[in-house]
């Protein structure tokens, strides 16, 4: 992504204009303070510790605060660029920066690896492999002699030119840890960061609005590593000696708590953590006094952290400030376009011989479904007939045990749920998934930004694509609010408007009724009322009889999961089997 | 040939602690849907009572067992209500960071009080063991063993054949059905942690004459049994000890073929593979989240 689209992306957040400069004078003071004031031995060391460790724990802050998923090796990719750094100058005489190079890269390999092989998986493996990954760093870093140096560890580990002096490294790492703080910080409101964010509120929401959930996942276990080994590497020219056990599983504890402590949601709370943990110790240190008793109030302090300050010391300051945050202005947005799918085959979906099997049921049972372009289709039938189950393997949220789907003249039967998205397909959930902790319109860029989709690549685009979506909804003005507080009815139409924006060829609606008062059903029989008079495609399952009959060109009813029934509302309706089905049958006059 | 006998005693020895421990991962995390990341703790802790029971207060061995096992199941409560329950309705990454701390609390609580230097505990038999043909058999990996196979019994009839454990199963199946029922979830998830901390802990009472006690032994055996249920399928009650088995056979030998040093490493190796190529394990159930 161009700076020119991030800082467009960033006028939807007003707050960042001043908040640059003042970045910008921070960083620079706190070099110019490193360079010019005098220090002791002591202070210079626990800067750089502090600074190098903040680094690493701005890996956190991506992989645990923006995607939520775990790491607790930190400490062993931290480990790998430290070990990078002084066997590459000391054993084989490569430039420092080089070195650096090369650890961050293998650092960044190693989780990208790591996370490849497990982030299909729940997060618990991932907390194990992660674990375990850290054990076998230890191990080697132990054990392999001939090229670690085992237990001893490497000595006398130089500094690059011009930063031989301890306050001008120290003023590099300052520069360095800066430069990363500003890049994750801006990471949040990139595309990618919105992906994150999204993979982490609702995986499968992320999925079906075209976010490809397991490479968004590595890429944040690799960006972690990555930052890891740079704080590593540039940790141990500060330090000129390493060893393994500063690379333990203590310290990667030591990293989770830090950004914990300060708030895994922005890199402010990564160095308030930081800072915190380097500089409290060091007052208390007449615990280390007694073995153990300092990471016992650790571990203590994590369980009292997750219970009572999930959000973390910058979480919580952040909460109080947004009180007095400005609402942003209304900008006035162009309409929404929809293309409807353009023009093409008369059938935009179409579904042959559709199964679903779940071990002897058979869910769906041989389904053939014809969706025609610019009509309401509507998909009805009894509890339990199989309606959302064909919705989700259409979406792709299920595989189809057997039979085709085509999507606009394209064969889309084995793509995943992103890449169905990517072709045309958008759908919203019978129970509400947005990403709850983001805004309004950040939920409802995530849906602009689908690959392939109008304004794909074009960062003011997709917002203003988004803004004209809430628009359409009728919620513009509401769109710097976070979803979770809306109402039901609001969040529904967010998650309609999450779809349109993407500008599907195909709406899959499931039970947008359900829930609803009947002031809502009204607006949202307005609205796909409107959505359809602009040519766009709906596929809706609904209960509400009277919704369906007044939306909908074409019906298929299915019951225990076979479709018994299939044309125009008035046929279909009236159709024997049809009524059979919801109503049971006629008793037999005899009896 | 005799080695490869030997060898495969050791083995299924160290396997059945793996096994236990490996249990106690699998009884929370059907009850909850949450690993705790403390349970190796709970046997470290355990060895710890026993030491302090049995050598430092001179408790007849078989009082001391039983002290420290009444210990564990205190512990044990004291950790659901501390570290769990509290945080119940939030999503499983508070309750895994909350369980982390909790062991990194345990280990580091038990440093400081009793002192960085390990314990010698001395087993349950003045016979050390004894000859069967060529092979040596140790009298506490037999007692290991006969535990181990014990408890499975015991348990599969507790599950099967009780009303407590199929209120258990209930529980760890549907919470929320299990709770209209009337079955008294919060008593079933804390007796859950109750009986996770106790096997646990007699785990770690039967394996510490075997290695020494020291405060490390709770995260190696932690992740040898976590590594044990991967392999054996996750929430399978079998494949856990199966899958323990299986581990310290591998480790045994390779420690023996391989190499002593990396010893530790086999298991991960292991476990690494497992996820890469099946990571449904041995007797996989699903492991995807449920559309």
């Amino acid at each position: 992504m161009s700076t020119t689209a991030t800082a467009d992306a960033g006028a939807v957040r007003p707050r960042i204009r001043w908040g640059l400069p003042a970045y910008i004078v921070l960083v620079a003071a706190a070099i110019a303070f490193a360079v010019i004031a005098p220090k002791t031995g002591y202070i210079l060391n626990i800067s750089l510790q502090a600074t190098t460790y903040a680094i690493a724990v701005l890996g956190l802050t991506v992989v645990l605060g923006l995607c939520g998923q775990i790491n607790l090796a930190q400490a062993a990719f931290f480990g790998l660029g430290a070990y990078a750094v002084g066997l590459g100058q000391t054993d084989y005489g490569v430039n420092f920066w080089v070195c650096l190079l090369v650890g961050t890269g293998i650092a960044a390999m190693f989780g990208a690896i790591l996370g490849a092989s497990t982030l299909r998986l729940g997060g618990h493996y991932l907390a194990m492999v992660t674990i375990s990954f850290q054990q076998i760093v230890t191990l080697v870093l132990i054990n392999w002699i001939p090229v670690t140096k085992g237990p001893d560890g490497v000595r006398a580990i130089p500094r690059p030119v011009l930063f031989t002096d301890g306050s001008a490294y120290l003023a590099l790492c300052i520069g360095v840890l800066g430069l990363l703080g500003y890049l994750v910080w801006r990471l949040r409101d990139t595309r990618l960061g919105r992906a994150m964010r999204a993979v982490r509120d609702n995986e499968l929401a992320a999925g079906v609005a075209g976010i490809d959930v397991y490479r968004t996942k590595v890429t944040a276990f690799a960006l972690s590593a990555m930052l890891g080994g740079i704080g590593g590497g540039l940790f141990a020219g500060g330090f000129a000696y390493v060893s393994p056990d500063q690379f333990s599983f203590a310290e990667s504890v030591v990293f989770l708590t830090m950004v914990l402590l300060g708030g895994v949601a922005s890199p402010i709370g990564a160095a308030i953590g930081t800072g915190l943990l380097i500089v409290l110790p060091e007052w208390l240190r007449f615990l280390k006094a007694i073995p153990g008793l300092y990471l016992a109030i650790y571990g203590a302090a994590v369980i009292l952290i997750v219970l009572f300050m999930p959000d973390g010391i910058w979480g919580f300051v952040r909460s109080r400030l947004d009180r007095f945050k400005r609402p942003s202005a209304v900008v006035a947005v162009p309409p929404l376009q929809l293309a409807g799918g353009g023009t093409g085959a008369e059938t935009v979906l179409e579904a042959r011989d559709l199964s679903k099997h779940f071990g002897g049921l058979k869910a769906v049972d041989e389904v053939d479904i014809a969706v025609r372009r610019g009509g309401v289709h509507a998909l009805i039938g009894p509890n339990g007939s199989g309606k959302t189950t064909t919705l989700n393997v259409l979406s792709g949220l299920y595989k189809a045990t057997s039979g085709g789907i085509i999507l606009n003249g394209r064969d889309i039967t084995t793509l995943p749920p992103h890449a169905r998205t990517a072709a045309g397909m958008g759908r919203t959930f019978q129970n509400i998934r947005l990403f709850r902790s983001m805004t309004a319109l950040e939920n409802v860029t995530v849906g602009a930004e689908r690959p392939g989709g109008p304004v794909s690549g074009d960062a003011a685009a997709v917002v203003e694509r988004a803004r004209a979506a809430l628009a359409f909804v009728g919620l513009e003005h509401r769109a710097d609010e976070v979803v979770a507080g809306f109402s039901y009815g609001h969040q529904r139409a967010i998650e309609i408007a999450r779809a349109l924006a993407s500008d599907p060829v195909l709406l899959l609606l499931d039970e947008p009724g359900a829930g609803l008062n009947s002031s809502e059903k009204v607006e949202l029989r307005d609205l796909l009322k409107r959505i359809s008079a602009r040519g766009l495609t709906i596929m809706i399952i609904d209960h509400d009889m009277t919704l369906v009959t007044e939306v909908a060109h074409h019906i298929t009813v299915l019951n225990f999961g076979r479709r018994i029934a299939d044309g125009t509302p008035a046929d279909v309706l009236a159709h024997p089997d049809v009524i059979a089905a919801y109503l049971g049958t006629a008793p037999d006059a005899a009896a | 040939m005799d080695l490869v006998l030997q060898l495969l005693f050791t083995g299924i020895g160290i396997g059945s602690v793996y096994a236990l421990v490996a249990l106690g991962f699998v009884l929370i995390f059907r009850a909850t849907n949450v690993v705790n990341f403390a349970q190796g703790e709970f046997s470290m802790v355990a060895a710890f009572f026993m030491v302090m029971f049995s050598v430092k207060l001179g408790l007849p061995y078989w009082l001391a067992f039983i002290v420290s096992l009444i210990g564990m199941g205190v512990l044990g409560a004291v950790f659901n209500l501390a570290v769990y329950y509290p945080l119940r309705h939030r999503t499983y990454l508070p309750v895994i960071i909350s369980t982390i701390g909790a062991s990194i609390l345990l280990a580091n609580a038990t440093l400081a009080i009793h002192g960085p230097e390990p314990e010698v505990l001395s087993g349950w038999f003045d016979t050390p063991g004894f000859l069967v043909g060529p092979v040596y058999l140790d009298s506490q990996y037999l007692l290991i063993i006969a535990v181990t196979a014990l408890l499975v019994v015991l348990q599969y009839w507790f599950f099967e054949h009780t009303l407590l454990g199929k209120k258990l199963q209930a529980t760890s199946q549907d919470k929320e059905m299990a709770a209209l029922l009337g079955i008294p979830v919060a008593l079933m998830i804390m007796v859950t942690f109750v009986y996770s901390a106790v096997i646990g802990g007699l785990a770690g009472i039967l394996v510490a004459p075997v290695l020494f006690v020291s405060i490390h032994m709770g995260a190696t055996i932690a992740l040898k049994a976590f590594a044990a249920t991967i392999i054996g399928g996750f929430g399978d009650v079998t494949g856990a000890i199966i899958g323990g088995l299986a581990l310290g056979i591998i480790e045994t030998f390779g420690a023996a073929y391989v190499s002593v040093p990396y010893k530790d490493g086999f298991a991960f190796l292991v476990l690494v593979a497992f996820l890469v190529f099946r990571p449904q394990g041995i007797f996989g159930e699903r492991v995807a989240e449920k559309a």
